[in-house]
């Protein structure tokens, strides 16, 4: 049919739908165009634009065979209280065919300080494991082959610091750090825009993350040296193309910092992977995953003349938006997680986490872990959502949406790019505002009834308090003290003092990459607390800029 | 006269997430209040020096990472001890129904859980200022 | 409690009720005032101004810390501006100063402009004896420089330092010409972004030209807040004006000044209050307005004959 013949067509529509134009004041959010037809793609070139799986600019994918290859990594994000408990439940989790480990870490862990810390009380052991020292992190690994599984770790601050551990304790398994597969999250400025766990200000955090990069080309070479992650960002309360935006736009501040350090692009940048969220509105979900990848592609071949396939792939990983759990009638969420399970798979996921349906209420039990991850196997063996390669290609809607959250990041970075790169964009508060901005909106339209939540907002009842959720015993928190006093009083304290004297010399030579220095100190025993507190000597805090 | 009703917003404790921290402090501006945000990582100790200085009428704490019991009534005590008996403490963030009766027992007026429309602790505020 | 004795003993919650009772108007505001003022006349005031994003609070922060160092206390009083709309305020300078907060020799108190344009500076100025009061040395009036009444808070203070920074495009021509004889020190914050020394230069040739010209030619330091470099220069910039205004007199002219100004406001606001007040009570109020909009009589009459049957 021709364009001509369409227009014909949607004409006639349009004029026969006119009088029965429906108002849906309570989905005032809706797009509001009804109907997609080939109109609306009709300027898309499939070749350049869409084309093929494992082909630039990879819209259809990254991989040439997809879920028909093997499915995504289902990876479940876990750890808290103390390293043994949460050995234990990664073993029970490899056991019910986790394929993939993905470590929580406590506050103090993440922002630096050791469990007995005055600013670690009442922290410790409660959103992930607490981790002092390289003891804590034997334990964490115990009788789990570093060697065969792939370990995310949820850090970033101290990111050097905790893959410095995890290559120690792969030494003393015999396992060589060439060998090691996994992930550090290492992303800093989402930290400074969306997360708030950043110890150093912007300078010397990006010092840390080039001075990975560097390392793990030579020595880790399998090893995902940061994953850019939108998730955090998304769940501040920013959009489906702010999210990619903004991430993307620091992805390229990475590259530039690496650059600057000499490195070459291809030979840092196939390491590079990304971190989506998956939100409620599936479609648009796919069509973000979908844009995100062209986007990335672009940037890559013709801002930073990539020339490996692998350095112009987004990789990424995926955990459902934890943000959209409710408090209310939380067995709902396990519907909402399968819908955005859904729209990750159509988006063709690397791997994937599913948050457990009591999340907005505490940790998850290990009942709720379990559904969480059977939802992923369902929709991978029963839905058929995996049986095709990009299965809403081609679709005039998804399509349409993919092209326009495309445009939309594109004007957020070239934006970006005006007020001097992401670095700067942070500085001046300029990402924070936007995100801040549209998470009011969205609170207002829920509290207008302009958006719907179903439970929250609309078809709400009275509930009993649910029972039988997870609580970390306060106990923990002194027990952990009380382990990290005792191998302070076993380790050789003149091995500790000269490593951390050597650490802070490095630290002061900007030339000097302070991986060695730090896997050094760790090896020692020295705390992440010692470590991170020399680097603050030297490094300084970051001080939040907040404009709301 | 020209009273407003002031609320110092806070987040104590070392987790990040401060969405909702925000969305309150825009809500009470928009309500007409005075806001004092003070951001992330508060001690108890700074919260309540900063309460005392700007002379609140209401301090607001939100925490997501489940240190609440152990931080929401060590900051109570401290604005106590200060002199500052009446004013009004509130908290909001992830925290389990079961965790609520010992927070009010500690001095907490009012807990806020997620998907409270901000409305209502507008209301609450403005019925329980003295 | 007493607040004023309390107050004068160093209670930290006497001051911030006493801040509290001035800010709100209460009735016991001006006795407060009475018994404080006799401890007053001893800081040093120092007012900051400048547009928003310029990094003010950032750069009091430094200048706090600065002269604790040197072991003076601090008092500091950040103005944010109230919604019109609303009446509420997002009083948001406090957070760039956290780590004042547990410093016993710092008293940080955020106040928002509350529409009462007039009052403010009145109410700023109470704010500051206070603080005076108390025995803080250096007090900081900290507000955005954009209209008359946060010009004439400033105007209040001994020295007054405008902070500008580069990069502010064509609204910098306009805040520049407003502020030009307002600053005795001006600072060049975030002087390692682009554009920081054509903006030193342009002021510099603007100051050059400035007419009114006295002994006192501003200094511009360049610094970034941030990174604690230029501060030192700074604090020496505002200890030369101080050095200069006491050497010249001129210190005691705008103290002089000052007092007769105080003495003015409370004048204006007590006779105002305290007319509208009979007025009101003897229903005089409603009947004068009424002939005024018939227009049997006029505004300028009637106020001639209250001031013959009150003022006598």
């Amino acid at each position: 049919m021709s364009n001509e013949k369409i227009q014909a067509g949607l004409d006639k529509y349009n004029a026969s739908v006119e009088k029965a134009t429906a108002k849906f004041p309570e989905r005032a959010h809706i797009p509001e165009q009804r109907l997609y037809t080939p109109l609306d793609i009709k300027d898309t070139d499939y070749a350049d634009e869409i084309g093929f799986p494992g082909m630039y600019p990879y819209t259809r994918g990254v991989q040439p065979t997809m879920y028909r290859g093997r499915f995504w990594t289902m990876r479940m994000y876990a750890g808290f209280s103390t390293a043994a408990e949460s050995n234990k439940r990664y073993r029970y989790l490899i056991e019910s065919g986790a394929t993939g480990l993905s470590c929580a870490f406590d506050l103090p862990t993440q922002i630096g300080y050791d469990s007995d810390d005055p600013i670690s009380e009442g922290e410790v052991g409660k959103v992930g494991v607490a981790i002092d020292s390289l003891a804590d992190m034997e334990v964490l690994f115990d009788q789990i082959d570093l060697g065969k599984v792939s370990t995310s770790m949820t850090i970033n601050a101290p990111a050097s610091v905790l893959l410095a551990m995890y290559i120690a304790v792969a030494e003393k398994q015999g396992v060589p750090a060439d060998q090691l597969k996994g992930t550090i999250q290492n992303d800093i400025l989402k930290e400074y825009a969306a997360r708030g766990t950043y110890i150093f200000p912007p300078r010397p955090s990006m010092r840390l993350i080039t001075n990975i990069f560097e390392y793990c080309s030579k020595n880790v070479p399998k090893w995902n040296t940061i994953s850019i992650s939108g998730y955090h960002i998304r769940e501040a309360g920013s959009t489906a193309s702010q999210e990619i935006a903004f991430t993307i736009a620091d992805g390229i501040a990475y590259c530039e910092a690496a650059i600057k350090a000499g490195l070459h692009i291809d030979d840092f940048a196939g390491r590079l992977s990304f971190f989506w969220n998956a939100h409620n509105n599936v479609l648009e979900e796919v069509a973000k995953f979908r844009a995100s990848r062209r986007v990335w592609a672009k940037v890559m071949k013709e801002r930073f003349h990539a020339e490996k396939p692998k350095s112009m792939m987004l990789r990424v990983h995926t955990q459902t938006a934890g943000s959209m759990l409710t408090a209310q009638q939380p067995n709902n969420n396990i519907i909402r997680v399968a819908l955005q399970t859904a729209a990750a798979v159509m988006g063709g996921t690397q791997s994937l986490h599913t948050n457990s349906r009591d999340e907005a209420l505490a940790l998850p039990t290990e009942e709720s872990v379990m559904i969480a991850l059977r939802t992923q196997q369902i929709v991978a063996y029963e839905s058929g959502l995996a049986d095709v390669i990009d299965p809403l290609a081609g679709s005039y809607y998804v399509e349409a949406l993919t092209n326009k959250i495309e445009k939309e990041a594109w004007e957020y970075i070239n934006k970006i790019d005006e007020i001097g790169g992401a670095v700067a964009a942070i500085e001046k508060g300029y990402i924070q505002k936007e995100i801040q901005d549209s998470a009011y909106k969205w609170q207002m339209d829920v509290e207008s009834g302009a958006k719907t939540i179903v439970g929250v907002n609309k078809f709400q009842i009275e509930e009993e308090p649910p029972k039988g959720l997870l609580k970390v015993d306060a106990s923990v928190g002194v027990a952990q003290c009380k382990r990290l006093a005792d191998m302070k009083a076993k380790r050789d304290n003149e091995a500790v003092k000269a490593a951390l004297a050597d650490l802070k010399k490095a630290c002061q030579d900007e030339n000097e990459n302070l991986m060695p220095h730090i896997l050094n100190a760790v090896r020692t025993y020295a705390t992440l607390g010692e470590i991170c507190g020399v680097m603050r000597e030297v490094f300084g805090e970051y001080e939040a800029h907040v404009n709301l | 006269m020209e009273k407003r009703i002031r609320v110092l917003v806070a987040k104590p404790g070392l987790d990040g997430h401060d969405r909702g921290a925000k969305v309150v402090a825009r809500a009470l501006r928009d309500a007409g209040f005075e806001v004092i945000y003070t951001g992330l990582r508060q001690t108890p100790e700074q919260i309540a020096e900063a309460a005392l200085q700007e002379d609140v009428n209401v301090v607001a704490m939100s925490i997501l990472s489940g240190a609440h019991p152990h931080l929401f009534p060590k900051v109570v005590n401290l604005v106590r001890e200060k002199g500052m008996t009446d004013v009004l403490i509130i908290g909001g963030g992830v925290i389990p129904e079961t965790d609520i009766p010992a927070l009010k027992e500690a001095g907490i007026a009012e807990v806020f859980t997620p998907g409270t429309p901000t409305g209502d602790i507008v209301d609450f505020i403005k019925a329980n200022v003295k | 409690m007493d607040i004023a004795e309390e107050l004068l003993k160093g209670n930290r919650l006497a001051l911030s009720r006493a801040i509290t009772a001035i800010e709100n108007e209460y009735d016991d505001a001006l006795d407060i005032m009475k018994k404080l003022y006799p401890h007053t006349g001893h800081a040093y005031v120092l007012g900051i101004t400048g547009p928003p994003g310029a990094g003010k609070s950032t750069l009091t922060d430094k200048l706090a810390k600065a002269y604790r160092a040197q072991g003076k206390t601090v008092g500091i009083i950040a103005i944010d501006p109230t919604s019109p709309f609303t009446g509420g305020a997002i009083l948001g300078d406090r957070i760039r100063m956290n780590s004042l907060t547990m410093d016993e020799g710092v008293f940080i108190r955020s106040m928002g402009t509350r529409g009462s344009l007039g009052g403010l500076s009145h109410k700023t100025a109470d704010a500051v004896k206070a603080m005076d009061a108390f025995g803080k040395d250096i007090i900081f009036v900290e507000t955005v420089g954009v209209g008359q009444s946060e010009v004439d808070i400033v105007k209040a203070a001994d020295t007054t330092m405008v902070v500008l920074i580069p990069g502010m495009g064509d609204d910098i021509q306009a805040i520049k010409a407003g502020i030009l004889e307002i600053g005795d020190v001006f600072t060049i914050n975030k002087a390692d972004h682009d554009g920081a020394d054509k903006l030193v230069r342009e002021m510099n040739m603007m100051l050059d030209l400035d007419g009114m010209m006295t002994d006192w030619r501003p200094p511009i330091q360049k610094v970034i807040a941030s990174q604690n470099e230029g501060i030192t220069e700074t604090i020496e910039n505002i200890e030369k004006h101080f050095q200069y205004i006491s050497n010249n007199g001129i210190l005691t002219k705008r103290r002089t000044e000052r007092s007769k100004n105080e003495m003015m406001d409370v004048l204006h606001n007590n006779i105002g209050s305290y007319i509208t007040k009979k007025l009101v009570e003897t229903g005089e109020m409603d009947k004068y307005v009424e002939q005024i909009k018939a227009r049997e009589t006029d505004p300028y009459t009637v106020v001639g004959n209250i001031m013959k049957s009150m003022l006598k």
